[in-house]
């Protein structure tokens, strides 16, 4: 299927190739903020995953092995913002920033060496029988696993925060601190975990940049990336299923414009590389005007339990 | 076991000691890091000392860094005054980058569509169309806020993409300069005398930049110290339902605090352009919009602190240049260091806000 000299089939293809690491940051970050906790160094975590993944991944030649420990460094790296805004009780806004500041220094600083080299890529798993019907099966069922990965962990995600009593005692903890404490809910272990899961996530969507996307290392390559996870939560109103609808959505604009690019179209380079961020905002207000205003209650609010 | 007590008022004492104390582990832990990158802990002390004293003190480095500590600090304390308006009311500009490439922008615009025409003139008015540059991006998010409740901070910080991209499109396009033999870029402004943004003291560093940015640390000092506004302003950030009921006018707030901090971001933006730049590029702006963040805070939001903390900011940039080319350190080493000193800093924040008391006491 060709419309307009673009194919439809790579376009959704690429799309969902393209929206994964937004998707996986953005669906932690959902989480950490369900949770009552605003963790504005998403960027931050990314680029450190992006970097750690790549040279895992390029010294062990085993992509796999590139996205744990990119969950795990992000993980790491989240446990700073937690013990600061959790314990020593910092402002959460600006430990965010000093979060993604710290991340985009230290990730340029261990990535030096490892510029201009290729990274092994993940390969294609093409889901049996599903993968073989026309159109749909080479769009959506022939991917690699992180692809999967994430479409997997935004189920999950949707199931235990609605279904279960620990996404029970998540939202409880988010809307309501002193009423959760008052029940006896660890609040600060409970937002400790979350903003560590949030940090994995973020972690991973940061390795499959370096690894899947592009692949390659590039200083400051994840680019605005983790801000646009960042909106794509209040895009969600904080709801799993529509954190990826966001990210797909976001996604196709990113695939539709580096098309646009390719095939030459008479807009300028600029305002199409410009039209991510401006189609953000765009969304952001129309999120606004017309979207319920669901934030958790709690959002941003430290706590601190006084006897 | 050790527990926390609320204190009622905010220290005084520890306000002003933290920053020290984060400026010393900063000093520590970094050179912990430069110990490590150079494989060599001996030199670690000499690499702080590189970038902390011998920029100021050390005769061989001295005559060139003292002037560019000016340079540099200039636009970053400009910044740093606007944002610090905004923070104090709980409005979080983090887009200063964007309104800084904007308002080169605009500044360089009026200046060369005048090319080569001289009058007095001419340096004003790109003062003020850098000033409206940097005012109209930081508009956006403001207006935004006000009529549909859009978070500021993300769209405040799209918007310093979008201005990347607006830079390298004029770079390469309206503002290339037409004598360049088609390489990106402006003229350099400092070939065109009623433009350019010159010393006010020869080998000085002092432009007037640096004069504008002293001068809003002055003002910002009277507006928090004397001024309705200033009052208004804190109320705002520190019991926003106080001061609605107080009959605050929250978009007011609002579209003050942002179009302030947008409009001096714009004027450090001109100043650079017209000065130690010279020239619009694709790769212009360096970072201070962002730098200008931790200044702030470290500086406590308070304008004389934004003034030593802006300085010490500076330092580590020029120092992180001069450890750069003797030591060979990593650029990206100095962008951690200046990410830790944040860090450290919002960590011993705790003894202002709280006491430290051990169970049983």
């Amino acid at each position: 299927m060709v419309i307009f000299g673009i194919d439809l089939v790579l376009l959704i293809s690429a799309l969902m190739i393209s929206a994964t690491p937004v998707l996986l940051a953005a669906i932690g970050e959902a989480v950490v903020e369900k949770s009552g906790v605003l963790n504005l160094g998403v960027e931050g975590m990314m680029i450190t995953g992006a970097v750690i993944g790549f040279i895992f991944a390029v010294n062990t030649q085993i992509p796999i092995y590139g996205f744990i420990c990119a969950a795990i460094a992000g993980a790491l790296l989240s446990v700073l913002f937690a013990v600061l805004t959790q314990y020593i009780m910092s402002n959460q806004v600006a430990t965010g920033l000093g979060l993604t500041m710290v991340g985009l220094g230290l990730s340029a600083l261990i990535g030096k060496p490892y510029e201009g080299i290729k990274s092994p890529t993940l390969s294609k798993i093409e889901i049996p029988i599903l993968s073989d019907i026309p159109i749909l099966g080479p769009m959506i069922f022939s991917h690699d696993a992180i692809v999967y990965f994430s479409v997997i962990l935004v189920a999950t995600v949707a199931f235990v925060i609605s279904k279960t009593r620990i996404g029970l005692v998540l939202r409880a903890v988010g809307e309501n601190q002193e009423a959760a404490h008052a029940l006896g809910y660890k609040v600060v272990r409970i937002r400790f975990l979350a903003i560590m899961f949030g940090g994995a996530t973020a972690g991973i969507g940061g390795a499959y940049i370096s690894l899947a996307r592009v692949p390659q290392w590039t200083e400051g390559m994840t680019a605005g990336a983790g801000w646009i996870a960042l909106a794509l939560v209040v895009f969600a109103s904080w709801k799993p299923w529509r954190v990826l609808l966001g990210a797909y959505l976001f996604g196709g604009i990113t695939v539709l414009q580096l098309n646009l690019q390719a095939i030459g179209v008479a807009i300028p380079v600029e305002i199409l590389s410009m039209s991510p961020y401006l189609v953000t905002i765009v969304v952001l207000v129309g999120i606004s005007l017309f979207g319920h205003h669901t934030a958790p209650g709690s959002l941003a609010r430290p706590f601190h339990a006084s006897q | 076991m050790i527990r926390l007590e609320k204190r009622r008022n905010i220290s005084k004492f520890w306000t002003t000691v933290t920053p020290v104390i984060a400026v010393f582990l900063t000093m520590s832990f970094g050179g912990l890091m430069f110990g490590l990158l150079l494989g060599d802990f001996s030199s670690a002390f000499g690499a702080i000392k590189l970038i902390f004293w011998d920029p100021l003190f050390d005769e061989n480095f001295a005559s060139y860094a003292r002037p560019q500590l000016l340079v540099k600090a200039g636009p970053i304390i400009l910044i740093a005054i606007g944002l610090s308006i905004g923070f104090k009311a709980g409005i979080w500009n983090i887009g200063a980058e964007g309104q800084y490439i904007l308002g080169a922008i605009f500044g360089a615009s009026v200046a060369l569509s005048l090319y080569p025409q001289e009058s007095v003139l001419i340096f004003p008015a790109m003062i003020l169309a850098g000033a409206l540059g940097g005012f109209i991006w930081a508009l956006i998010p403001a207006l935004l806020k006000v009529y549909f409740k859009t978070n500021e901070i993300l769209v405040s910080l799209m918007l310093v993409y979008v201005a990347e991209n607006i830079l390298a499109s004029v770079s390469q396009g309206l503002l290339r300069n037409p004598e360049g033999m088609g390489l990106p870029g402006s003229r350099n402004l400092k070939d065109y005398p009623s433009a350019h943004n010159s010393e006010i003291l020869v080998n000085s560093g002092m432009h007037w930049g640096v004069l504008t940015a002293f001068l809003a640390v002055i003002l910002a000092y009277f507006l928090f110290l004397k001024h309705q506004k200033g009052y208004e302003i804190r109320i705002a950030g520190e019991a926003p339902k106080a001061a609605y009921f107080a009959g605050i006018n929250p978009s007011k707030t609002i579209i003050f605090c942002m179009g302030m901090s947008g409009l001096l971001a714009g004027m450090a933006g001109l100043f650079e352009v017209a000065g130690p730049a010279g020239q619009i590029t694709m790769s212009f702006n360096s970072g201070y919009g962002f730098t200008a963040i931790i200044v702030a805070f470290l500086g406590r939001l308070n304008p004389l602190g934004i003034l030593l903390a802006g300085l010490l900011m500076a330092l580590t940039y020029i120092g992180g240049e001069i450890a750069q080319l003797m030591l060979g350190l990593p650029g990206a080493s100095i962008q951690l260091l200046q990410g830790m000193l944040l860090f450290f800093l919002l960590a011993t924040d705790i003894f202002t806000n709280y006491r430290i008391k051990s169970r049983g006491s």
